[in-house]
Protein backbone atom coordinates (compact mmCIF):
# COMPACT_ATOMS: atom_id res chain seq x y z
CA UNK A 1 0.00 0.00 0.00
CA UNK A 2 1.28 3.47 -0.92
CA UNK A 3 1.98 5.60 2.14
CA UNK A 4 -0.11 8.75 2.38
CA UNK A 5 1.00 12.33 2.96
CA UNK A 6 -0.96 15.10 4.71
CA UNK A 7 -0.86 18.42 2.87
CA UNK A 8 -1.95 21.77 4.25
CA UNK A 9 -3.77 23.77 1.61
CA UNK A 10 -4.63 27.49 1.70
CA UNK A 11 -7.85 28.64 0.03
CA UNK A 12 -9.07 32.05 -1.06
CA UNK A 13 -12.18 33.96 -2.18
CA UNK A 14 -15.15 31.71 -3.05
CA UNK A 15 -13.19 28.57 -2.18
CA UNK A 16 -12.34 29.93 1.26
CA UNK A 17 -16.00 30.87 1.81
CA UNK A 18 -16.99 27.27 1.08
CA UNK A 19 -14.24 25.14 2.66
CA UNK A 20 -12.50 27.61 5.00
CA UNK A 21 -9.17 29.42 4.69
CA UNK A 22 -7.11 26.28 5.22
CA UNK A 23 -7.75 22.54 4.95
CA UNK A 24 -5.68 19.42 5.43
CA UNK A 25 -5.84 16.89 2.60
CA UNK A 26 -4.43 13.38 2.85
CA UNK A 27 -3.29 11.94 -0.48
CA UNK A 28 -1.15 8.97 -1.54
CA UNK A 29 2.56 9.72 -1.84
CA UNK A 30 3.32 10.93 -5.36
CA UNK A 31 -0.15 12.50 -5.82
CA UNK A 32 -0.40 15.26 -8.40
CA UNK A 33 -2.10 18.65 -8.53
CA UNK A 34 -4.99 17.09 -10.49
CA UNK A 35 -5.59 14.58 -7.66
CA UNK A 36 -5.71 17.37 -5.10
CA UNK A 37 -8.22 19.32 -7.20
CA UNK A 38 -10.42 16.28 -7.62
CA UNK A 39 -10.49 15.71 -3.85
CA UNK A 40 -11.27 19.34 -3.07
CA UNK A 41 -13.92 19.61 -5.79
CA UNK A 42 -15.69 16.60 -4.27
CA UNK A 43 -15.61 18.28 -0.83
CA UNK A 44 -16.83 21.59 -2.26
CA UNK A 45 -19.74 19.92 -4.08
CA UNK A 46 -21.06 18.59 -0.78
CA UNK A 47 -20.99 22.07 0.77
CA UNK A 48 -21.99 24.48 -1.98
CA UNK A 49 -25.21 24.57 -3.97
CA UNK A 50 -23.63 26.48 -6.84
CA UNK A 51 -20.54 25.06 -8.55
CA UNK A 52 -17.34 26.90 -7.62
CA UNK A 53 -15.16 28.33 -10.38
CA UNK A 54 -12.36 26.04 -11.55
CA UNK A 55 -9.23 27.20 -9.72
CA UNK A 56 -5.51 27.12 -10.47
CA UNK A 57 -3.10 25.65 -7.96
CA UNK A 58 0.10 27.28 -6.73
CA UNK A 59 3.02 25.33 -5.30
CA UNK A 60 5.51 27.39 -3.34
CA UNK A 61 4.02 30.62 -4.70
CA UNK A 62 4.18 29.67 -8.39
CA UNK A 63 1.40 28.39 -10.64
CA UNK A 64 1.65 24.62 -11.05
CA UNK A 65 0.54 22.34 -13.89
CA UNK A 66 -2.03 19.60 -13.34
CA UNK A 67 0.63 16.87 -13.54
CA UNK A 68 3.01 18.47 -11.00
CA UNK A 69 3.75 16.13 -8.08
CA UNK A 70 2.99 17.36 -4.55
CA UNK A 71 5.93 17.13 -2.17
CA UNK A 72 5.67 16.96 1.59
CA UNK A 73 6.07 20.47 3.00
CA UNK A 74 5.10 22.29 -0.21
CA UNK A 75 3.23 25.55 0.30
CA UNK A 76 -0.01 24.75 -1.54
CA UNK A 77 -2.72 27.24 -2.46
CA UNK A 78 -6.00 27.09 -4.35
CA UNK A 79 -6.22 30.13 -6.62
CA UNK A 80 -9.76 30.91 -7.87
CA UNK A 81 -10.01 33.14 -10.98
CA UNK A 82 -8.06 36.28 -10.05
CA UNK A 83 -9.47 39.80 -10.22
CA UNK A 84 -6.75 42.27 -9.34
CA UNK A 85 -6.12 45.52 -11.14
CA UNK B 1 11.93 48.69 -9.55
CA UNK B 2 9.48 48.52 -6.65
CA UNK B 3 6.23 46.63 -6.13
CA UNK B 4 3.94 46.69 -3.11
CA UNK B 5 0.56 45.75 -1.69
CA UNK B 6 -0.74 48.58 0.48
CA UNK B 7 -3.71 49.14 2.77
CA UNK B 8 -3.95 52.92 2.41
CA UNK B 9 -5.15 55.21 -0.42
CA UNK B 10 -2.77 55.27 -3.40
CA UNK B 11 -0.94 58.44 -4.41
CA UNK B 12 -0.37 57.88 -8.15
CA UNK B 13 1.53 61.13 -8.75
CA UNK B 14 4.07 60.04 -6.12
CA UNK B 15 4.72 56.94 -8.23
CA UNK B 16 5.24 59.12 -11.28
CA UNK B 17 7.79 61.19 -9.36
CA UNK B 18 9.48 57.99 -8.24
CA UNK B 19 10.20 56.80 -11.81
CA UNK B 20 11.35 60.24 -13.02
CA UNK B 21 14.82 60.07 -14.48
CA UNK B 22 16.74 62.61 -16.57
CA UNK B 23 17.78 59.78 -18.91
CA UNK B 24 14.16 58.89 -19.64
CA UNK B 25 12.23 60.80 -22.27
CA UNK B 26 8.90 59.22 -21.37
CA UNK B 27 7.01 58.32 -18.23
CA UNK B 28 3.60 56.65 -18.18
CA UNK B 29 1.12 56.33 -15.34
CA UNK B 30 -1.78 53.88 -15.30
CA UNK B 31 -4.44 54.13 -12.59
CA UNK B 32 -7.24 51.60 -12.18
CA UNK B 33 -10.28 52.82 -10.25
CA UNK B 34 -13.51 51.39 -8.85
CA UNK B 35 -16.24 51.71 -11.50
CA UNK B 36 -19.86 52.63 -10.83
CA UNK B 37 -21.37 49.60 -12.54
CA UNK B 38 -20.37 46.14 -13.69
CA UNK B 39 -22.42 43.97 -16.05
CA UNK B 40 -25.36 46.30 -15.57
CA UNK B 41 -25.36 46.12 -11.77
CA UNK B 42 -24.86 49.28 -9.70
CA UNK B 43 -21.73 48.89 -7.57
CA UNK B 44 -21.21 50.73 -4.29
CA UNK B 45 -17.73 49.44 -3.39
CA UNK B 46 -15.24 46.60 -3.69
CA UNK B 47 -13.35 44.47 -1.15
CA UNK B 48 -9.91 43.48 -2.41
CA UNK B 49 -8.08 40.57 -0.78
CA UNK B 50 -4.91 38.70 -1.70
CA UNK B 51 -2.70 35.70 -1.21
CA UNK B 52 -0.21 38.32 -0.14
CA UNK B 53 3.10 36.48 -0.26
CA UNK B 54 2.50 35.07 -3.75
CA UNK B 55 0.93 38.32 -4.99
CA UNK B 56 4.07 40.21 -3.99
CA UNK B 57 6.29 37.60 -5.65
CA UNK B 58 4.21 37.63 -8.85
CA UNK B 59 4.18 41.46 -9.02
CA UNK B 60 7.95 41.43 -8.71
CA UNK B 61 8.27 38.80 -11.47
CA UNK B 62 6.07 40.88 -13.80
CA UNK B 63 8.11 44.03 -13.13
CA UNK B 64 11.32 42.10 -13.86
CA UNK B 65 9.82 40.74 -17.09
CA UNK B 66 8.88 44.26 -18.21
CA UNK B 67 12.41 45.50 -17.61
CA UNK B 68 13.89 42.51 -19.46
CA UNK B 69 11.47 42.72 -22.44
CA UNK B 70 11.17 46.45 -22.92
CA UNK B 71 14.27 47.84 -21.26
CA UNK B 72 12.23 50.04 -18.95
CA UNK B 73 14.38 52.33 -16.81
CA UNK B 74 12.08 52.24 -13.78
CA UNK B 75 8.92 50.35 -12.87
CA UNK B 76 6.77 50.93 -9.78
CA UNK B 77 3.55 49.00 -9.08
CA UNK B 78 1.23 49.42 -6.10
CA UNK B 79 -2.07 47.64 -5.48
CA UNK B 80 -4.40 48.53 -2.64
CA UNK B 81 -6.24 45.93 -0.51
CA UNK B 82 -9.27 46.38 1.74
CA UNK B 83 -12.59 48.08 1.07
CA UNK B 84 -12.60 50.75 -1.65
CA UNK B 85 -15.42 53.10 -2.58
CA UNK B 86 -16.41 54.41 -6.02
CA UNK B 87 -13.68 56.25 -7.88
CA UNK B 88 -10.88 55.19 -5.55
CA UNK B 89 -7.70 53.84 -7.11
CA UNK B 90 -7.06 50.12 -6.72
CA UNK B 91 -3.85 49.98 -8.75
CA UNK B 92 -1.22 52.41 -9.94
CA UNK B 93 1.65 51.57 -12.30
CA UNK B 94 4.38 54.01 -13.31
CA UNK B 95 7.00 53.24 -15.96
CA UNK B 96 9.82 55.34 -17.36
CA UNK B 97 11.88 54.67 -20.46
CA UNK B 98 14.23 56.48 -22.77
CA UNK B 99 11.55 56.36 -25.51
CA UNK B 100 7.75 56.66 -25.42
CA UNK B 101 6.76 53.57 -27.43
CA UNK B 102 8.58 51.15 -25.13
CA UNK B 103 7.22 52.93 -22.06
CA UNK B 104 3.65 52.45 -23.32
CA UNK B 105 4.27 48.84 -24.39
CA UNK B 106 5.69 48.02 -20.95
CA UNK B 107 2.74 49.69 -19.25
CA UNK B 108 0.27 47.63 -21.25
CA UNK B 109 2.23 44.43 -20.65
CA UNK B 110 2.31 45.00 -16.88
CA UNK B 111 -1.41 45.68 -16.43
CA UNK B 112 -2.50 42.79 -18.67
CA UNK B 113 -0.16 40.29 -16.97
CA UNK B 114 -1.17 41.65 -13.57
CA UNK B 115 -4.85 41.10 -14.23
CA UNK B 116 -4.23 37.56 -15.46
CA UNK B 117 -1.71 36.35 -12.88
CA UNK B 118 -1.54 38.19 -9.56
CA UNK B 119 -3.59 36.35 -6.89
CA UNK B 120 -5.88 39.17 -5.82
CA UNK B 121 -9.67 38.86 -5.62
CA UNK B 122 -12.48 41.33 -5.51
CA UNK B 123 -15.93 41.10 -4.04
CA UNK B 124 -18.31 43.72 -5.33
CA UNK B 125 -20.99 45.32 -3.16
CA UNK B 126 -24.21 46.25 -4.96
CA UNK B 127 -26.88 48.82 -4.17
CA UNK B 128 -29.35 46.04 -3.29
CA UNK B 129 -26.98 44.84 -0.52
CA UNK B 130 -25.88 41.74 -2.42
CA UNK B 131 -22.17 40.89 -2.68
CA UNK B 132 -20.39 38.71 -5.22
CA UNK B 133 -16.90 37.58 -6.13
CA UNK B 134 -16.12 38.66 -9.67
CA UNK B 135 -13.41 37.56 -12.06
CA UNK B 136 -11.47 39.64 -14.54
CA UNK B 137 -13.90 38.82 -17.31
CA UNK B 138 -16.35 40.88 -15.26
CA UNK B 139 -18.77 38.10 -14.46
CA UNK B 140 -19.93 36.97 -11.05
CA UNK B 141 -18.28 33.71 -10.03
CA UNK B 142 -20.73 31.79 -7.86
CA UNK B 143 -21.46 31.76 -4.13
Amino acid sequence: MTPSVKHRVQLFASWSDTLGPEVEVELPEGARVADLLETLETQAKSKSIKPLPRPSVALNQRYAKADAVLASGDEIAIIPPVAGG
Amino acid sequence: MRTALVDHPLDPTALLAEVADAGSGASTLFVGTVRRSNQGRAVTGIDYSAYASMAEAEMQRIAEEAVARFGSAHVVIEHRLGTLTLGEASIAIAVSHERRAAAMDAQRYIIEEFKARVPIWKREHYVDGDRAWVDNQGGAVAV
